[in-house]
């Protein structure tokens, strides 16, 4: 601003207030848009509204055409617990998701490292491949790898198949999606910052598990967390590979069954429901900017 | 070339100076190797080897008890002439693709453009739009199967006061599908906050010199923010027709759970596409054809096609975009 050795003339110049009826059309705009957006919010938040609304309703008033508890049913939180195994469930969440999420991080960090700041022939077409594997439907590789997992376990006789195993294990080889993020990431690293460890003695490797890899945080931690919640929500794999054995259920498996398993009813499916989403929305709230940051990092640098 | 071998260089002979440089190259190349071995490993057994497994596999008769027999193109015949439920499937997905990806890029964009111009409470107004996103899939339609349950849900009790007599929604053939577009409207939050980076990034200088040349506000959207975050349309593009050819997940829970509720016989076998093969999206077909009839070759064609269909696609969709698509300062 020029304001602070010019006279106030030059000021006013630069900042001229527009005229009342521009003025006035502007507030107009915001004034709609402002309505527009509550609107929207309202919509989007009603669907959460009605889930808790009927998770604390008697089984009868659910199937009413009353939207409002009466009485509050907060017994519904507990009873879930007695209806179906979540703990359980919960418990082979957690090891999958982190079992999972640690072989993933540790294998993908160095692949992303290569395809960003070494140089060597063929680096372009690796990386290519990464985004293509990135692309491939789950569903076109998935009947050979079940076939695999099956004859496998018949050869040295272990259950894959009704296991976590074929879950976890894909991930300690690199997972696409987080190489592709890494990478993005990496690149974002001055050369300088490389270029003086290189000059202090340090080979590539040591320059990876120190300067990278402390440059690095807030890209590992988004992987981290968006691993984490892939393997939370994923459904379709857990769904083939434990389907068969409730015991090995992951939350996701278990909820789809719940309102099956014993014709439970809507006011405790609602209230398994919101159990399920407690966690996510909990971490959300906890690392709202690793996520936002996540987010626009796979699309902007895309 | 690495700082080993420049500080070798210098009185030295010259072949020992060769000597210690592919000496260097090699062990460069040992490093990348070592580092790229997890995924190099991972790719073969888990995307390489399937791949060509598929392909074999469609090829034969397989119900993982005796080994596979030989076939020939059989399954592919039966496939395009005498499958009953594929047509239905690949119009379900395309469907689909056509109208709910269209759907959530607009949303997104449109809250996005929005939110940019919001003066007050832009961190609260992101976070409200972004939590749908976070619901769990499966959490996210029994919520709905609920919320948009004919008799008693909430969204046609509130329909009902306003006079309007609601929809069968997941119990009919005909409104099924669109549920599910509500639902993939409601989780929009990703692609959201993506526009919504890209429309606060655009230069404000843009804007100026467009006013300045008598540019109104829909002029402005067309000729610079348009043209500007292309890249970030044609990436939510991109990603909105490859999830909506995997989309399994809502659909195959929706119609169990639909399915259940109306016949109160929840048998999940017979349940997949209900009502009447409407969401027998084509991954559900992949999965009924491998898993609930054991049939792992015809499944493997089905597989073969949907890689063949996604590569189409998505190259279609690349090639396309050079004539719009705008990248700041580069040559292309």
């Amino acid at each position: 601003m020029s304001t602070a050795s010019v006279p106030v003339r030059a000021a006013a110049l630069v900042r001229r207030k527009p005229p009342p009826t521009v003025r006035r059309q502007r507030f107009l705009v915001a004034v709609a848009n402002h309505s527009l957006l509550i609107a929207a919010a309202i919509i989007f938040i009603a669907p959460f509204g009605f889930i808790v609304l009927t998770a604390l309703m008697t089984n009868e008033q659910a199937l009413s055409v009353h939207l409002w508890p009466h009485p509050f049913r907060w017994r519904n939180f507990t009873d879930v617990f007695h209806e179906a195994p979540i703990l359980r469930w919960t418990l082979n969440t957690m090891i999958y998701s982190s079992l999972a999420t640690l072989g993933l991080v540790v294998s993908s960090v160095p692949v992303a490292y290569a395809l960003a700041r070494i140089r060597w022939r063929g680096r372009n077409l690796a990386f290519m491949v990464v985004l293509i594997a990135l692309m491939l439907p789950p569903q076109v590789t998935v009947v050979p790898l079940y076939v695999m997992w099956t004859r496998l376990g018949q050869h040295i006789g272990f259950h894959f198949v009704g296991s976590l195993w074929p879950l976890i294990v894909p991930n300690w080889f690199g997972d696409a999606f987080s190489i592709f993020l890494l990478r993005q990431f990496f690149l974002t690293i001055p050369e300088e910052y490389l270029d003086a460890a290189r000059v202090d003695g340090c080979g590539e490797l040591r320059i990876l598990t120190t300067v990278v890899l402390r440059m690095a945080k807030p890209a590992i931690a988004a992987v981290a967390l968006f691993s984490f919640l892939y393997t939370f929500n994923d459904f379709f794999l857990p769904l083939l590979y434990t389907g068969e054995n409730p015991a090995r259920w992951p939350l996701q498996v278990g909820l789809a069954q719940f309102r099956s398993l014993h014709q439970v009813q809507w006011n405790l499916t609602m209230a398994a429901t919101l159990l399920v989403m407690a966690p996510v929305i909990a971490i959300f709230f906890l690392a709202q900017r690793a996520f936002i940051e996540g987010v626009t990092l796979t699309g902007v640098k895309g | 070339m690495s700082p080993a071998a420049v500080a070798e260089a210098g009185p030295v002979p010259a072949t020992d100076r060769r000597r210690a440089r592919r000496r260097a190259a090699w062990r460069r190349r040992g490093l990348v190797f070592l580092l790229m071995s997890p995924w190099l490993a991972g790719f073969t057994i888990f995307f390489g080897y399937p791949l060509v497994m598929s392909g074999y596999l469609s090829l034969t008769h397989y119900d993982l008890l005796s080994p596979p027999k030989w076939r020939g193109l059989a399954n592919y015949r039966y496939l395009l002439h005498d499958d009953p439920q594929f047509w239905p499937a690949v119009r379900n997905t395309l469907w689909f693709i056509a109208i709910a990806v269209p759907l959530q890029v607009l949303f997104a964009f449109g809250i996005a453009l929005m939110l940019a111009r919001a003066k007050r409470g832009l961190g609260f107004f992101r976070t409200v739009f972004y939590l749908p996103a976070l619901a769990p899939p499966v959490a996210a339609t029994l919520g709905f199967v609920y919320l948009l349950n004919p008799a008693t849900g909430p969204v046609n009790i509130v329909l009902g006061h306003l006079g309007i007599q609601g929809p069968l929604w997941f119990l009919s053939p005909g409104w099924a599908k669109p549920s599910l577009t509500l639902l993939a409207v409601w989780g929009v939050g990703n692609t959201m906050i993506i526009f919504l980076a890209a429309v606060l990034d655009v230069p404000q200088h843009l804007y100026e010199s467009a006013e300045l040349d008598g540019a109104g506000p829909l002029q402005r959207l067309r000729w610079v923010t348009l043209p500007t975050i292309s890249p970030v349309i044609l990436f939510s593009i991109i990603l909105g027709v490859i999830q909506g050819l995997q989309y399994f997940t809502q659909a195959f829970v929706a119609a169990n759970i639909a399915a259940g509720q109306a016949s109160q016989a929840g048998d999940t076998v017979n349940n997949l596409g209900y009502p009447q093969d409407s969401t027998l999206f084509y991954p559900v077909l992949v999965y009924q054809a491998a898993f609930v009839n054991n049939g792992m070759g015809y499944a493997s064609a089905l597989a073969i096609v949907l890689l063949v269909v996604a590569f189409a696609v998505t190259s279609v969709i690349l090639w396309n975009s050079r004539r719009w698509v705008h990248y700041a300062g580069s040559v292309r």
